[in-house]
């Protein structure tokens, strides 16, 4: 079946992002480029086709046909192995690819920037952040809110009240059999999105969302998230080093993708191998480039980023 | 009945939401980087008129409503029932309540084709030609020459519907109306 917008003559094999705007997203990755360099950070390259990928139950990997491997999600397994290895502080700025997440702000292929910090915490990852994105979208302030206050400040609702939440998410039009993870992923998701004009850095997430960040004293996890505009464009941690706790995290995943009908994952083992290693001290954080792009241009989608959309590959 | 998961939704769409028929205005999917992926979804009750916002999980459905937007002509009223007639060539007609025309039926007199949307096989709704033509059956007296100056008075027209026209305007006169606002546009003859 066609899009009603295509015709034979195939129109579409325009791009969708013009030369003006190609010519400022290379401008911001040579910008981004010279902010690590300056800063002794290592740019490095790591499999885009894995043979193994992500548990996290929310989102699914494209497998290849005929290769049984993974179109990676992000790098973080394999840079993880290279900061178990010795590798010094590294970043990589490279293409990543979630099935099934198409709308104005998501493209099932997109591009990542993603590094890790030797020796930082969540809090001095953040400042640089901030520094970068000063860089390619200018400076402003920026305001650090946890995800508890957030939710309060928006519905009034204690975080860890989960009645009270999965009530407010209901009036929201969220399915009575939906659970409190995915009560609070609504209420964040409505709270966030209307900062228009704002850089907020979400912190201290509850610790069923501590992802692979560690937990920290207050029993809250040490990630971060900065929203510009209303939009996620960064998702960090004060990574968990723990190779126990992380192989823990992974069956809890599983048991949450079974329990939704989700395909299971198994377990990355050379993952684990590198973190009963060691891995460094450090934080790490994943930036969605293409949504920097489209901030800086002011554009609603971040089809306009890029060479060509999903429609048109 | 055939159904649409939230990956399909898009604006047109005509989908049942608690029983009515609504059609898709707008949707957009929301995701948090490792959470829950969401659709937010406008629609339009195409029964009642009003914008509903619901927001689905990834892979919920809905069912699909069997609606039908279709070009009828208007033959008369009456009283209970106002009547269309398919143009195709089928000569087929359909019934519509007073609720369902609701205030077109200021707008028609006969012979108008109108835009009548069918949910399963019946009138839920009918928008009346953008532009008609009906005469003035009572008004004041007209003042002769005034076709310039800005002042309005009522008029009530062959379908019993009420409209601000200018003052020139006498009994007789065939006016035409923009249905959208239901405003006097000019005078098609004297």
């Amino acid at each position: 079946m066609s899009s009603p917008d295509i015709g034979s003559d195939h129109a579409d094999w325009r791009p969708s992002g013009t030369p003006d705007v190609l010519r400022i997203r290379a401008a911001m990755l040579r910008d981004t480029r010279s902010f690590f360099a300056e800063r002794r950070v290592t740019e490095v390259q790591t499999p885009v086709l894995g043979t193994t990928t992500v548990t996290d139950p929310q989102i699914e990997s494209l497998i290849v046909h005929g290769s049984r491997r993974y179109l990676q999600t992000s790098p973080e397994y394999h840079m993880k192995r290279l900061l178990a290895a010795g590798a010094s502080s590294i970043y990589q700025i490279g293409p990543v690819f979630r099935a099934g997440e198409r709308g104005r702000w998501h493209n099932p292929e997109f591009t990542m920037l993603e590094w890790y910090r030797l020796g930082f915490d969540a809090m001095r990852l953040m400042d640089e952040v901030a520094d970068l994105v000063d860089v390619l979208l200018g400076h402003a302030t920026y305001r650090r809110r946890s995800y508890a206050e957030i939710i309060r400040r928006r519905f009034g609702v204690a975080v860890d009240a989960h009645d009270a939440c999965l009530e407010t998410a209901r009036g929201l039009g969220l399915a009575r059999d939906a659970g409190i993870e995915d009560a609070h992923d609504l209420l964040l998701a409505e709270a966030i999105g209307t900062g228009r004009g704002q850089r907020l850095f979400v912190t201290d997430f509850p610790p069923q969302q501590a992802a692979l960040a560690r937990i920290g004293a207050n029993g809250m996890a040490e990630r971060f998230e900065l929203v510009v505009d209303g939009i996620e464009v960064a998702n960090g941690y004060h990574e968990l080093r723990d190779a126990d706790e992380l192989e823990s995290r992974m069956g809890a995943d599983n048991r949450r993708r079974r329990a939704v009908g989700r395909p299971e994952v198994a377990a990355d083992q050379r993952l684990l191998a590198a973190q009963r290693q060691g891995l460094p001290d450090c934080a790490g954080v994943a930036v969605g480039f293409d949504r920097l792009v489209a901030l800086r241009l002011g554009v609603a989608d971040i089809g306009e980023t890029m060479a060509f959309d999903w429609d048109r590959a | 009945m055939a159904s649409y998961s939230t990956n399909e939704f898009r604006p047109g769409l005509k989908v049942l939401l608690e029983g009515d028929p609504c059609s898709i205005l707008a949707s957009e999917f929301v995701k948090p980087g490792k959470g829950q992926a969401f659709t937010r979804v406008k629609l339009r009750n195409l029964k009642t008129g009003r914008v509903w916002e619901r927001t689905y999980r990834s892979g919920e459905t809905l069912d699909a409503a069997d609606v039908l937007e279709t070009q009828m002509e208007f033959l008369y009223t009456d009283g209970d029932f106002w009547h269309f007639m398919n143009t195709d060539g089928s000569f087929e007609q359909k019934e519509a309540s007073a609720t369902v025309v609701g205030d077109v039926k200021g707008w028609l007199q006969g012979q108008e084709m109108c835009s009548v949307t069918l949910w399963n096989d019946e009138p839920i709704s009918v928008v009346a030609p953008n532009f008609v033509e009906l005469a003035v059956t009572e008004t004041d007296p007209g003042i002769r020459g005034d076709t310039a100056q800005g002042g309005t008075k009522p008029a009530t027209l062959a379908t019993g519907a009420t409209i601000k026209v200018p003052l020139f305007v006498e009994i007789g006169d065939v006016l035409r109306i923009d249905t959208r606002t239901g405003e006097y546009v000019s005078r098609v003859k004297a």
